[in-house]
């Protein structure tokens, strides 16, 4: 055991602080790749109710419908490893004293974040993965190399304006009344976006003020990749990434000034 | 082992929360090399010190730094080590994946081994933090805590939880770990533990510090001592006497607290031939530390009477 020199400063060199972020992000996603309750839900779900209402009944109505539910269930399903992912784990690990130890750590700014991040955008991959090979091989869906490709670009990065706003809930609600207030925002967000009915289907009112959502964005951008679009990708681009902004921006003030 | 360096200072630090006055002008200093424990009351505001020093909150007035920077800067705090009693670490993490992401935040961390052999949870490395008792879990924190290498350690109340033999175990851990040239700061539950441990004592009470010094000065400043013994003096006889501050029957034992132990235990024996079992015992800890918190209490009040 060696002593410490007592007035030097140590440096952390930049590989030290890369390294903090790479185990930060690894612990992160082995604490919840251990939490099936927590895993599966997220990722079952969107799954069976793609099977249900996109491949099952959905084929019966048109031949096209389950190519345009897979963009519809591929984004409620990516919403959710963002919402609850952070939402719900930041509000539990604030109401745990996790974040308190954390900011008290010399952990560098923001590996927190995207090591939480980084296990949304894994989660987001796999409910892609899931949703591509439901639609391919269940639902007879023809998908080429570049919408495959496009799709899981738009969906995995889509994760992100739901990883933002999801830090925003957890900043206001602490653990336990967490996941009703994602569900809150969750479950009627899907639904005014038209991601369970499509718009055209709904009353004016909700098609009109769907572009408040940012699921309707992304479902938009999802439409778009698997050659459904209506155009106006860079918009709806745009729109998220303001989305993102604005939430992330909230979120962390109100973690600075209240942890 | 103990230099003139102060490594941490609150300098005439106010912080209120909302219409609660958590410190009030509090002034307290660390040393390189010492063991510092921090004792109060619950309220006391030693957890509020402690938060400040931590960088958690920030002073509504006064100088708080670490390291001679804001506390807030990531650097000062690379250079300590933490144990929050309130923090509930991630269940399904295994032990030895809790110390290496800690270690992870440190420019020279120790190895996981190193942090494993010192806390005494070598055998505990590869089981999830869940499944462990709350003595292991204190351990385990008290391992993560000292993963960096720190030059100045923070440890909340380290040793609730533990039973007798672990927390013989710990108070090595840190006695080693200070004599190898780390700093401790300890708040304490257990007043008996800063008997044993501390170099130095701080006693926070109403968001200032009280009383500080040795644990020696501290009983000292305490002049009361207790006799007791087996008489047939009727209570209210001692009761009267003028050097009695408090005298009671305690298992038909007769108890008195006096500043003036050789006076009364001379008159004892004048008026009782047949009194047995005298003891005469200086104030514990505890009583020295109850004291000084009422002393501190009953100035104030007649501070806000006046």
């Amino acid at each position: 055991m060696n002593i410490l020199d007592g007035t030097a400063t140590p440096v952390m060199s930049t590989g030290r602080v890369v390294h903090a972020y790479v185990e930060e992000a690894r612990a992160e996603v082995i604490r919840y790749l251990r939490m099936p309750g927590f895993l599966l839900p997220t990722m079952l779900l969107p799954s069976v109710f793609y099977l249900m209402f996109g491949i099952i009944l959905g084929a019966h109505n048109s031949p096209d419908a389950p190519r345009y539910l897979l963009a519809s269930y591929g984004t409620f399903g990516v919403m959710a490893p963002g919402l609850f992912g952070f939402g719900v784990s930041l509000a539990i690990d604030r109401e745990h004293g996790l974040i308190t130890l954390k900011r008290a750590l010399p952990m560098p700014p923001g590996a927190y974040l995207v090591g939480k991040m980084c296990m949304a955008l894994m989660m987001a991959f796999v409910v892609t993965t899931l949703m591509i090979c439901l639609a391919v091989f269940g639902g007879g869906v023809h998908l080429g190399a570049g919408h495959i490709a496009a799709f899981y670009l738009s969906q995995t990065l889509g994760v992100l304006p739901f990883c933002s706003l999801g830090l925003l809930v957890g900043t206001l609600a602490k653990g336990q009344g967490a996941p009703g207030l994602v569900n809150l925002i969750y479950l009627p967000m899907a639904f005014l976006s038209g991601l369970w009915f499509p718009l055209p289907m709904m009353p004016k009112v909700i098609q009109a003020i769907a572009p408040v959502w940012p699921a309707y964005h992304l479902d938009q951008l999802a439409l778009s990749a698997i050659g459904m679009g209506q155009g106006g990708e860079w918009v709806h681009a745009l729109v998220l990434a303001g989305f993102t902004a604005v939430f992330l921006t909230l979120a962390a003030r109100r973690l600075a000034r209240h942890g | 082992m103990n230099h003139d360096t102060c490594i941490a200072r609150l300098e005439g630090v106010h912080k209120r929360y909302g219409a609660v006055t958590a410190l009030d002008g509090i002034n307290l200093d660390i040393h390189r090399g010492e063991l510092l424990a921090l004792l109060g009351p619950n309220g006391a505001g030693k957890t509020t010190s402690i938060g400040l020093l931590l960088g958690l909150h920030r002073a509504d007035s006064g100088t708080v730094s670490l390291f001679g920077r804001d506390p807030q800067d990531i650097d000062a705090r690379r250079r300590i080590g933490v144990m929050l009693q309130s923090a509930n670490l991630p269940p399904t993490l295994k032990v030895r994946e809790l110390i290496r992401v800690t270690a992870s935040y440190y420019p020279r961390p120790r190895t996981v081994a190193e942090c494993a052999t010192i806390a005494g949870i070598t055998d505990l490395l590869e089981r999830r933090y869940v499944a462990l008792s709350g003595g292991q879990q204190r351990r385990v924190q008290f391992a993560m805590a000292l993963a960096g290498h720190p030059e100045l350690l923070f440890l909340d109340e380290p040793t609730t939880g533990l039973d007798v033999g672990a927390r013989q175990g710990l108070w090595n851990a840190i006695r080693n770990l200070v004599a190898t040239g780390a700093s401790v700061v300890l708040t304490m539950h257990y007043l008996e533990e800063a008997e044993a441990l501390a170099d130095r004592v701080s006693v926070i009470a109403r968001g200032r510090v009280v009383s500080e010094g040795t644990v020696d000065a501290l009983r000292a400043h305490v002049a009361v001592r207790r006799i007791r013994c087996l008489t047939a003096v009727p209570l209210d006889t001692v009761q009267a006497w003028p050097e009695v501050e408090d005298a009671s029957m305690q298992q038909g034992r007769l108890v008195i607290a006096t500043q003036h132990a050789e006076v009364l235990v001379r008159r004892l024996l004048a008026v009782d031939a047949g009194l047995a079992e005298l003891e005469v015992q200086r104030a514990g800890l505890a009583e020295a530390f109850t004291e000084i918190t009422r002393d501190s209490e009953a100035a104030d009040a007649a501070r806000e009477a006046a």
